[in-house]
């Protein structure tokens, strides 16, 4: 058996959620949905389907022409698909914080900021929550400050919102009339119980809970022969820890 | 007549006053890092820095360096080194005031401003701690009959103008027209500012005008205060088409930084080395 990397375990999950899609955009700060994007585009190609990628902080894989702004018209516009988000910390009814913890005004700990997630995540229509650490301190019961709300009122314009939330132990899928997450696969080191204790809100388990599918040989391949190289135009740093590439 | 005014490093410096708005590239669109080393050594101070829409190692030295009071950005990191430490410092002890904002805000702001409204109007945001402590900020319902939806409340951005801009570029020609490439946020932070000063890689014995594809990736030189040329000036940022980053000494920078005195430390060699 192929010895896996986590990182290559998340991008082979993520991608599996991109297969619908006809244009995907990634934003800052994101190697794993990068890669994925692109792993997504590769096995498009192979089907004959037609998949585009923008990548924000590539020149090579990005469609943008306009400036920095023609991601945020684009979206608005209906034309992205899927876009990613992170955040400092994320609640069980999907508000993100990026902006950082205690109360705003006597702020603790400060984080970079909200970038667009606060128009991105009311207008592209799958947008996939992600980040590695999962703890009570990552995904908590409710965010210090909201960059954007998971879910609007009836008469605010929204296409768009969450779907899916993947860290590196779980992914989790949005109920939008629930509110709630629901706790779909889980990687094959963890429990259940686990996933519980290590969440700071409360959520629903799929009758049908599996373990993350493991990648093929072929997708294993793809990825480290061809996506590995692509990543390091974009994030040297990530493909020289991941591939030595 | 030369159709544009060549000027020394120090004079564009002194274009900018205390107190001033002033426009702030990405990391992506051509940081002037150059002149900002000279802007810190002349001690401006009370710079209200709006950033269009995130700045990173551009930012936090002028922070560290006591040269800012107010800054509006979607963001301030230093990307795949981690967070901005002087930023996020003064703003947990209170020494500067953050305007919190989204990209597509920071982009509408100066559109506005290029089209002499106002304000624009901006669909998401609302229900957000962004909108809810921005006071600058309204909301009202759609008033068109026509378009949108009935009833839909939506935001209203003021329409932001910047006292001056300054960006690095990668060449100039020699009517004073500048390339920008596909980075046409810069032409937005142009045409949103009372002056704009470029620094230069190199100016060019052609007119971008003769030739389609050049004409289309220039900021005309009449939206243009004055010229300087500085070489590798965005060190150590990219210069998008022409040089990469410098990892190792953002690696170096993101290091030193963690706390005031490694900052201070930096700085002394960073500026007068």
């Amino acid at each position: 058996m192929i010895e896996l990397k986590r990182e290559e375990l998340l991008i082979s999950q993520l991608a599996e959620l991109l297969v619908n899609d006809k244009h995907i955009a990634v934003g800052a700060a994101s190697p794993i949905p990068g890669a994925a994007a692109l792993l997504a585009k590769e096995e498009a190609k192979i089907q004959n389907n037609r998949l585009r990628v923008t990548i924000l902080h590539s020149n090579k894989y990005n469609n943008f022409t306009d400036g920095a702004r023609e991601l945020f018209d684009c979206a608005a516009q209906g034309r992205i698909d899927t876009f990613f988000l992170g955040g400092v910390q994320i609640d069980g009814q999907a508000n993100i914080n990026l902006v950082g913890t205690g109360s705003y005004e006597k702020i603790q700990k400060r984080f970079p900021g909200s970038f667009g997630s606060a128009l991105m995540y009311f207008v592209v229509p799958q947008i996939i929550l992600f980040r590695e650490e999962h703890s009570p301190r990552t995904l908590v019961d409710k965010v210090d400050f909201i960059s954007a709300p998971g879910f609007s009122d009836e008469n605010i314009y929204r296409p768009g919102g969450p779907k899916f939330l993947l860290t590196n132990r779980a992914l989790f899928q949005f109920n939008k009339q629930k509110k709630r997450f629901c706790l779909l696969k889980i990687h094959k080191n963890e429990s259940v119980e686990n996933i519980i204790k290590l969440t700071g809100f409360e959520f629903d388990v799929d009758d049908k809970i599996t373990n993350m599918s493991i990648p093929d040989k072929t997708r294993i391949d793809i990825l480290r022969n061809k996506i590995s190289y692509m990543v390091s135009e974009f994030y040297p740093e990530f493909a020289d820890r991941i591939w030595g590439v | 007549m030369k159709q544009f005014d060549e000027l020394s490093l120090l004079e564009i410096v002194d274009e900018v006053k205390d107190g001033d708005l002033i426009g702030i590239p990405a990391d992506y669109s051509g940081v002037p890092m150059v002149f900002t080393k000279e802007l810190i050594k002349k001690g401006v101070k009370d710079l209200k820095l709006y950033c269009l829409p995130l700045t990173t190692i551009q930012g936090d030295m002028l922070i560290g360096s006591g040269c800012v009071s107010e800054i509006e950005a979607a963001a301030v990191t230093l990307g795949e080194f981690g967070l901005a430490p002087r930023f996020s410092e003064a703003v947990e002890e209170g020494h500067i005031l953050i305007k919190d904002s989204t990209c597509p805000a920071l982009h509408a702001q100066l559109q506005a401003t290029e089209k002499s409204v106002p304000f624009m109007p901006l669909r998401g945001v609302i229900g957000s701690d962004i909108q809810k402590y921005r006071n600058d900020w309204q909301v009202i319902e759609n008033p068109m009959k026509s378009s949108g939806n009935k009833n839909e409340p939506i935001l209203l951005l003021p329409a932001v103008q910047l006292d001056v801009l300054i960006f690095h570029a990668p060449c100039v020609d020699k009517n004073g027209n500048i390339q920008i490439g596909r980075r046409r946020e810069l032409a937005t932070l142009a045409h949103a500012s009372k002056k704009v000063f470029v620094t230069t890689e190199q100016i060019l014995d052609i007119d971008f005008f003769d030739d389609e594809l050049s004409a289309a990736t220039c900021l005309p030189a009449l939206y243009i205060d004055g010229i300087s040329v500085v070489e590798n000036g965005a060190w150590p940022c990219a210069l998008p088409g022409v040089y990469a980053a410098d990892n190792d000494e953002i690696k170096k920078y993101s290091i030193a930084a963690k706390t005031q005195k490694g900052f201070e430390d930096y700085m002394k060699k960073f500026l007068f080395n």
